[in-house]
């Protein structure tokens, strides 16, 4: 088993809404992690406001999908980096985006945060380390 | 497609998931089972409500992997695994009691 896992880096780069990408992607990532393999996901450009807090889509009529990233750590994907330059760009913070958790079942269940905020040069090399990267 | 409750008509899909969500009610649950040919109980409401639960807090509906895991961590063990939950929904606890629940189909049920 250990030999067939790959490294999955799902890639988002767009708001969460005015196209179907952000949803779509979300979607890809909760049907896949069914297969057992290293899944995370990146955050950069304007894919960060995926995970701002406090979105509320009444008067544009369309669901809010963003409680369903804290129901990531149930499906085991645990790792969601998001671009330091990204959210400067935009003027966000760390304090901007919505608490992400897993549950670690290796360490008596603790309540671990599931998003590592890095610097594009780190999300290069995490990119660069993937067996396959999917962009949305 | 539809489902007949105190006089309404509730449209469903091909598979039996209503396609309204906020027309569900407990008496449509009722007959939903009952189209499903569930018997239902308390031990059957209970997870049925931790569905809808689960579903207003990440508005999503999990797939069974995720829901036995999660059945376990809130009732403990001797609920929160596959015997149980296939004792109480024979064709599939997330499919059959998502559909009772008045939720879309499982995402991730593969």
């Amino acid at each position: 088993m250990a030999d067939n896992i790959k490294k999955f880096l799902y890639v988002n780069r767009r708001a969460p809404y005015g196209t179907i990408y952000a949803l779509e992607a979300l979607e890809v990532v909760l049907i896949g992690a069914a297969f057992d393999q290293d899944v995370s996901l990146a955050f950069f450009d304007d894919g960060v406001f995926q995970l701002t807090k406090g979105q509320n889509t009444e008067e544009i009529g369309v669901k809010n999908f963003s409680p369903t990233f804290r129901a990531l750590g149930d499906y085991d994907v645990t790792k969601l980096y998001v671009e330091q330059e990204s959210l400067d760009e935009r003027g966000l913070t760390a304090a901007d985006l919505q608490e992400i958790t897993y549950e670690d079942e290796d360490d008596d269940w603790a309540e671990k945060p599931s998003l590592k905020i890095v610097s594009r040069a780190e999300l290069s090399d995490i990119m660069a380390d993937q067996d396959v990267v999917l962009s949305f | 497609m539809s489902y007949e409750v105190n006089g309404a008509t509730i449209e469903h899909d091909e598979e039996g998931y209503i396609t309204t969500l906020s027309d569900w009610t407990k008496d449509l649950a009722d007959v939903i089972a009952k189209a499903e040919e569930v018997d239902m109980n308390s031990e059957h409401w209970e997870v049925v409500n931790f569905l809808r639960d689960y579903y207003e807090e990440y508005q999503i509906a999990p797939a069974v992997r995720v829901l036995i895991k999660a059945v376990k961590k809130s009732m403990g063990p001797e609920k929160g695994n596959n015997k149980y939950m296939y004792e109480l929904f024979p064709y599939g606890p997330a499919k059959q009691a998502c559909k009772i629940a008045g939720l879309p189909k499982p995402t991730g049920c593969v």
